[in-house]
């Protein structure tokens, strides 16, 4: 119920807590989702491979 | 989870509302007050439609069936699987043979250099490449045409300046515009290398004209194109070896890059989407019991009312 009195209970910071909320949200479930797919395709996207053309 | 769907739903979902439930159901089922010959109307429609389909479709197979032309083997490709992108790698020896072999004869107006940043070249290097040919540009002051080097905005040069002079050297066939190919053919990439690595003697019955070859994979089996593809017949600046499939399988990857450059961005798209809408599927089935519990969990009796 601290959740509710402190967040929820008031619109103002219930409308802050969802901005919040998705930003970070938006921005872990991105890291996350990019960590696995550059796992599953190590060494074959650009990133991988520019190092060899940069001088 | 109870405290937030109060905040957004109100109090009304958390109350047992059966009836309410009851009747939005009732509402939508559009069925409900139609009249027997109208049932047996839409289930008559509905069996003739799907019939009309399934035989369209059933002819279509068959007709399909009769085509002269060996289908292209399905290969498993570095970006074959759901998850998997380009090998950026094999795009970049891929460009390389279609500048030193498919340029001579293909044009890929389609595609600019630029595009090539970030995805097989440097941006110093995909100037470099655009300043090695000459392009036409202008007019001028005076109204004249003139060369000048290529940028990266510019798109890959042509060999022939329109399509009658592309016809004209090389026998009559037009040699296609290679910056769609995959898209534009049955079997993609595969098609392609099967078609390069595909060429064969002519068998027994078919005769071929001046200036074709034949190859099983076209259409028809004669083709105005000759074998490109031979081993050595194009270099790799990675020092890979070029064997005749290597090469081939390097132009075809590149040539699926040119048809679809969003690919890679494409997969990566897909599957967060796909991990969000699981997410979202377990909230809504969640939802959709709560909202049913109370109907679920009650046993509903009719009883007519006895006349007087």
């Amino acid at each position: 119920m601290a959740l509710f009195e402190v967040l929820f209970k008031r619109t103002s910071t219930f409308a802050l807590t969802v901005a919040v909320g998705a930003f970070v949200f938006e921005r872990s479930f991105d890291a996350l989702t990019t960590t696995i797919f550059d796992r599953i395709n190590e060494g074959k996207q650009w990133k991988d491979i520019k190092k060899n053309y940069e001088q | 989870m109870a405290a937030c769907m109060r905040r957004i739903c109100g109090s009304g979902l958390l109350k047992s509302n059966h009836g309410i439930v009851l009747q939005q159901v009732n509402k939508f089922s559009s069925s409900s007050s139609w009249t027997r010959s109208q049932k047996a109307l839409c289930t008559t429609a509905g069996i003739l439609t799907g019939g009309a389909a399934a035989l369209w479709y059933t002819l279509d197979r068959s007709v399909q069936a009769a085509d002269l032309i060996l289908h292209p083997p399905e290969n498993h490709w570095p970006h074959s699987g759901l998850l998997s992108t380009f090998d950026h790698a094999s795009l970049r020896r891929g460009y390389e043979v279609y500048k030193q072999v498919c340029a001579a004869c293909h044009s890929m107006q389609y595609i600019r250099f630029r595009e090539l940043i970030g995805v097989t070249h440097t941006e110093d290097e995909v100037k470099a490449e655009a300043a090695e040919c000459m392009v036409e540009d202008g007019p001028d002051d005076a109204g004249n045409m003139f060369k000048r080097p290529g940028k990266p905005a510019d798109s890959f040069p042509s060999p022939y300046p329109n399509e009658n002079a592309a016809r004209a050297a090389n026998n009559g066939a037009y040699p296609p515009d290679l910056s769609y190919i995959t898209a534009a053919r049955h079997g993609g990439e595969d098609y392609v290398f099967a078609l390069l690595t595909g060429y064969s003697e002519a068998p027994a019955g078919v005769t071929l004209q001046e200036g074709q070859h034949y190859n099983p994979y076209f259409m028809g089996g004669a083709i105005g194109m000759a074998q490109a593809i031979y081993n050595e017949s194009a270099e790799f600046g990675d020092g890979t070896p070029a064997s005749a499939s290597q090469i081939a399988k390097d132009v075809s990857a590149f040539l699926r890059w040119c048809s679809e450059p969003e690919h890679d961005e494409r997969k990566k798209t897909g599957f967060k989407a796909l991990l969000m809408l699981t997410v979202f599927t377990a909230i809504s089935i969640y939802w959709k019991r709560h909202v049913w519990s109370s109907l679920k969990s009650e046993k509903i009796l009719y009883v007519p009312r006895k006349k007087l």
